[in-house]
C-alpha cells in the first residue's frame, strides 16, 4: 500500500523525545493504521477530531472493557470506521517479563491496530482500535493467556497502585497484593456496570502517593505509620558533612509542622507532632525510614471537575492495618456502594454524593465512627441539624 | 453430534504479578532498606540482605506500536533477563541485578531513541490523554502538544537540577482523563463555544431530562423545533463543560477556530511538605496551533525557567507561589492577571482574600 503523505504530522517525528508518530508508522503496514495516519493528519489540517460519540460494543456476558469507536469520515477512512478501544487490566504495579509482553504483542497483531497505550490513566493496558469482529476472538485469546479486561463506564474501574513493598522501602503495606486481591474479589462490580458512575480504587504504598490516588481515586488507599520514624544517627551526620543537604533550612526548616530538631549532631524528631509528610524520609532516605507500626489512611471522593467541580478525596479512616484479604475495607466497600448505589443519582460520584448528603449523615448510614481526623477543623456555622431522640 | 464446546473463560482478572517478578525483587519483596539516585533515569535500591537492583528508567511516547514492545522484551532479554515494568507516568523501567550493565543499557536504549532519565528533581513524561488520535470530546491533539513540549523540556529529563520536580500533565477536554487538576504545571485543552444542537438526530439519539440534567449550571431546558422533542442552551450561562455532550451525541462542542489550550500551575499529590493541592488557572487560552504548538510550548518553557530562577531547593511550583505570593507571581512570569483568573462557580468565594494581608510595594 502507498504510504500516506503526513507533511503535518512528519513534524512531530524531528526532536529528541520518542515520538508517537514514529510509532504510529511502525505499525503502518496495518490498512488500519494508513487510514489511522490519514485522518490524523485531517485533524491537523482542520484543528478538529473526527471521532463519533461511543457506541455500545462489548464481548459477552461483559458491559465494561471495550470502548466503542466510529469515526465520522467513513468513506474516506473506511478501515477505521470502526476503530475501538480494549482496557485490558494490567499486572499489579505495571511488572512484566518479556515474555508475557511478546504474549499481548502476537494477540494484538492477529486482531488490532498493533497500537497501544501502556498504560492508559486508570492503569490498564490499552489496546488501540479494532472492528466489533474481532472483539470476542480477542477476549478468547486474552483469557486463554491469563488475561481479562478492565473497566469502563459505571463500574469498579481497573484499581492500580505504585510498586510497592515490590521496590520501594517506603511502602507501607503490600500496594499490589492488596490490588490485586480487591481487583479478583470484585470481578463482577469491574466487569458489569452497575453504580450510579465510576468507582476508582489507587494504592499508594506512602504519602509520597506515586499514583496520585488522592487526586484521582474515589476510594484512595494511602500508606503510613503510626509510631516514630526510625532514625540512623550515623547517617544522618553523613547527610550533614556531605555538603550536599543543609539539614537545618531543608529538612527542619521544611518541615510543615516544625517537629524536627537539629543542633548540628542529633536530629530529633517529636513523633507526636508529625504528620507523616514524608519530607524528612525523602530528603534522607538513607538516615530515615517510615516507623515500623504500619498500615494505611483511607479517603474517599477524589475526582476531575465533571459535573460539580473537581476533588480531591478526603479522610474516612485516619489508619487501619493492611491485613490480607482486607476483610474489613471489603466491608466498608461493600456498604459505600450499597448506600451510593441506592441513593445516588446518575452520575454522581461518590465525593459528589457525600458533599450533597452530607460527610456526617454518610458516616452514620455505613457506620463509621465520626472522628476529628476527618475535618481541618470544626463547623464554623450555626446551621445545625439537630436531630431529637 | 458435534463436541462440546470449550468452556468460555470468564471473570478471571488479571494474571498474579508474581510470576513477573525477577529473583532480586521475590527475595527481597517488602525487605528494602534505602534508595539512591546516582544519575538521571537510574535507580538503586538496597535491601536488608545487601542485594541491590539497579532501575533504568527511559522515556516512551506511551502510545507505542507492538514492534516498540517486542523491542523493549528484547532489550529486557539482553540486559536484565527480561525483567521490566512500567511507572505511574508512562516510562519503561527496566529491572538489573548486575550493575555492570547498567551503562550499556544506557547505551543501547538512547540508539534506539528512548532516551533514559525522568528522576529527581527533573521533568519526567507527561502523563496524558488520547486527543485526536482516539477520543470523541478532545479539544486539542493530546500526544502532538506532549511531544512538542518534551522536546522544549527535554534537558530537564536528562538533568536533575531543578528545585524540586515538576509533574506536568495534558488533558484535551474538561474531563480530564488524566490527573490534571493536581499537577506542577497542568496543559488544558478548552471548547470556548456553547454546545450546537442538531434538532433533526436529538430526538433520535438523545434523553432529554438526563440531558437537561447534565448542565451543572441549569442551562438547558426542553424546547419544541419544528414540531420535535428537542433542547434548548441558555447561551450566557455555558461555561463550556461539555457535560451535556458526553450524555447526547447531538450536542457537539469542537470548534476549530475557538477550541484552544488554558495553562494552570502549582498542583500536587504528594504529601511532602504542603498538603496535596490543586492547579490553578495561569493562562487562560492559548491557540491551537498544530503541528508543534509555538505559544504553548513557549508559555511552558518560560513558567519552568522563571520558577528554576527563584524556588528554593525543594519548593515545588505550587510552594514557591505560595511563599511569594499571587500577585509577585504574575508580576515574575509577566503573564496578565484578567477576570477569567477569578473563580465564579461552586466555591467561588473561597478563593478571595478575605484579609488585609497583601504584599505592598512602592514600587508599585
Amino acid at each position: 500500500m502507498a504510504d500516506r503523505k503526513t507533511p503535518l504530522l512528519d513534524e512531530l517525528e524531528k526532536g529528541p523525545w520518542p515520538s508517537f508518530v514514529k510509532e504510529i508508522k511502525k505499525s503502518a503496514k496495518s490498512p488500519m493504521v494508513q487510514d489511522l495516519l490519514g485522518q490524523l493528519e485531517r485533524s491537523y489540517q482542520e484543528k478538529i477530531g473526527h471521532w463519533k460519540h461511543g457506541g455500545l460494543v462489548g464481548v459477552r456476558g461483559y458491559g465494561g472493557g471495550v470502548i466503542g469507536r466510529y469515526n465520522d469520515l467513513p468513506k474516506e477512512f473506511p478501515q477505521v470506521s470502526e476503530f475501538h478501544t480494549i482496557r485490558v487490566n494490567q499486572p499489579a504495579g505495571w511488572f512484566y517479563t518479556s515474555e508475557a509482553l511478546r504474549t499481548l504483542c502476537d494477540i494484538w497483531e492477529k486482531h488490532g491496530s498493533g497500537l497501544t497505550n501502556m498504560h492508559g490513566s486508570t492503569g490498564d493496558i490499552v489496546f488501540l482500535g479494532t472492528r466489533t469482529t474481532e472483539l470476542e476472538p480477542i477476549f478468547a485469546k486474552l483469557t486463554e493467556a491469563g488475561y481479562d479486561l478492565g473497566g469502563s463506564g459505571s463500574d469498579m474501574r481497573t484499581p492500580s497502585c505504585c510498586a510497592g513493598q515490590a521496590r520501594c522501602e517506603w511502602a507501607c503495606y503490600d500496594t499490589m497484593g492488596f490490588t490485586y486481591e480487591v481487583t479478583q474479589t470484585y470481578q463482577d462490580e469491574l466487569h458489569r456496570p452497575a453504580f450510579p458512575y465510576k468507582f476508582k480504587i489507587k494504592a499508594a504504598g506512602c504519602p509520597n502517593d506515586c499514583v496520585a490516588a488522592v487526586a484521582r481515586a474515589d476510594m484512595s488507599v494511602i500508606g503510613t505509620w503510626r509510631d516514630a520514624i526510625q532514625i540512623d544517627q550515623a547517617a544522618v551526620a553523613e547527610y550533614a558533612t556531605g555538603g550536599k543537604l543543609n539539614i537545618a533550612r531543608d529538612v527542619a526548616g521544611r518541615c510543615p509542622t516544625r517537629c524536627i530538631a537539629w543542633d548540628g549532631k542529633t536530629l530529633f524528631i517529636d513523633d507526636e507532632n508529625c504528620v507523616k509528610c514524608m519530607h524528612c524520609i525523602n530528603a534522607m532516605p538513607k538516615a530515615l525510614a517510615p516507623g515500623k507500626d504500619r498500615g494505611a489512611a483511607i479517603l474517599v471522593g477524589a475526582k476531575a471537575p465533571i459535573v460539580e467541580g473537581a476533588l480531591l478525596s478526603s479522610v474516612l479512616v485516619p489508619f487501619i492495618k493492611m491485613e490480607p484479604p482486607y476483610d474489613d475495607i471489603k466491608e466498608l466497600l461493600n456498604a459505600m456502594w450499597e448506600l451510593w448505589s441506592e441513593h445516588g443519582k446518575n452520575r454522581e460520584r461518590i465525593g459528589e454524593f457525600i458533599q450533597r448528603i452530607g460527610l456526617g449523615n454518610f458516616l452514620e448510614q455505613i457506620g463509621l465512627e465520626v472522628v476529628p481526623e476527618m475535618v481541618t477543623q470544626p463547623r464554623t456555622n450555626p446551621y445545625i441539624y439537630y436531630q431529637l431522640s | 453430534m458435534s463436541a462440546e464446546p470449550a468452556k468460555r473463560k470468564t471473570d478471571i482478572g488479571p494474571p498474579h504479578y508474581e510470576k513477573f517478578l525477577p529473583p532480586v525483587i521475590k527475595e527481597n519483596y517488602g525487605k528494602w532498606k534505602y534508595h539512591e539516585n546516582p544519575r538521571a533515569g537510574v535507580l538503586v535500591h538496597v535491601a536488608h540482605s545487601g542485594a541491590k537492583l539497579w532501575s533504568v528508567r527511559a522515556a516512551t511516547p506511551r502510545l507505542m506500536s507492538i514492534e516498540t514492545l517486542r523491542l523493549f522484551a528484547a532489550i529486557a532479554d539482553e540486559f536484565c533477563g527480561g525483567y521490566l515494568r512500567f511507572t505511574s507516568r508512562n516510562n519503561v523501567e527496566f529491572l538489573l541485578s548486575d550493575g555492570g550493565k547498567v551503562d550499556p543499557l544506557i547505551a543501547r536504549l538512547e540508539k534506539e531513541g528512548y532516551p533514559v532519565g525522568g528522576t529527581g528533581p527533573a521533568i519526567t513524561n507527561i502523563v496524558h490523554t488520547q486527543g485526536w488520535v482516539h477520543c470523541h470530546s478532545a479539544a486539542s491533539d493530546a500526544s502532538g502538544v506532549v511531544k512538542s513540549l518534551m522536546d522544549a523540556l527535554f534537558p530537564h529529563f536528562q538533568k536533575m537540577e531543578l528545585p524540586a520536580k515538576v509533574r506536568v500533565a495534558f488533558a484535551c477536554c474538561l474531563n480530564m482523563c488524566g490527573a490534571v487538576h493536581c499537577s506542577d504545571i497542568a496543559v488544558l485543552a478548552v471548547h470556548r463555544k456553547p454546545p450546537r444542537i442538531n434538532n433533526e438526530t436529538l430526538p433520535k439519539t438523545c434523553e432529554i431530562p438526563s440531558t437537561v440534567a447534565a448542565c451543572p449550571t441549569g442551562a438547558i431546558r426542553p424546547a419544541t423545533v419544528d414540531g420535535k422533542q428537542t433542547v434548548q442552551v441558555i447561551e450566557e450561562q455555558c461555561m463550556f463543560c461539555g457535560n451535556c455532550f458526553t450524555v447526547c451525541p447531538s450536542m457537539t462542542m469542537a470548534d476549530p477556530e475557538n477550541d484552544g489550550i488554558s495553562i494552570w500551575v502549582g498542583g500536587k499529590v504528594s504529601n511532602a511538605r504542603h498538603e496535596p493541592m490543586f492547579s490553578k488557572l495561569a493562562i487562560p487560552y492559548l491557540p491551537n496551533n498544530p503541528p508543534r504548538w509555538p505559544e504553548v510550548v513557549e508559555a511552558v518553557k518560560h513558567l519552568v525557567e522563571v520558577y528554576a530562577k527563584n524556588a528554593r531547593p525543594f519548593e515545588r511550583m505550587g510552594e514557591w507561589i505560595e511563599r511569594i505570593g499571587w500577585p509577585r507571581f504574575f508580576k515574575l512570569t509577566g503573564l496578565p492577571f484578567t477576570k477569567y483568573h477569578i473563580d465564579d462557580f461552586r466555591h467561588a468565594g473561597e478563593s478571595f482574600r478575605r484579609s488585609a494581608h497583601i504584599r505592598q510595594s512602592s514600587q508599585g
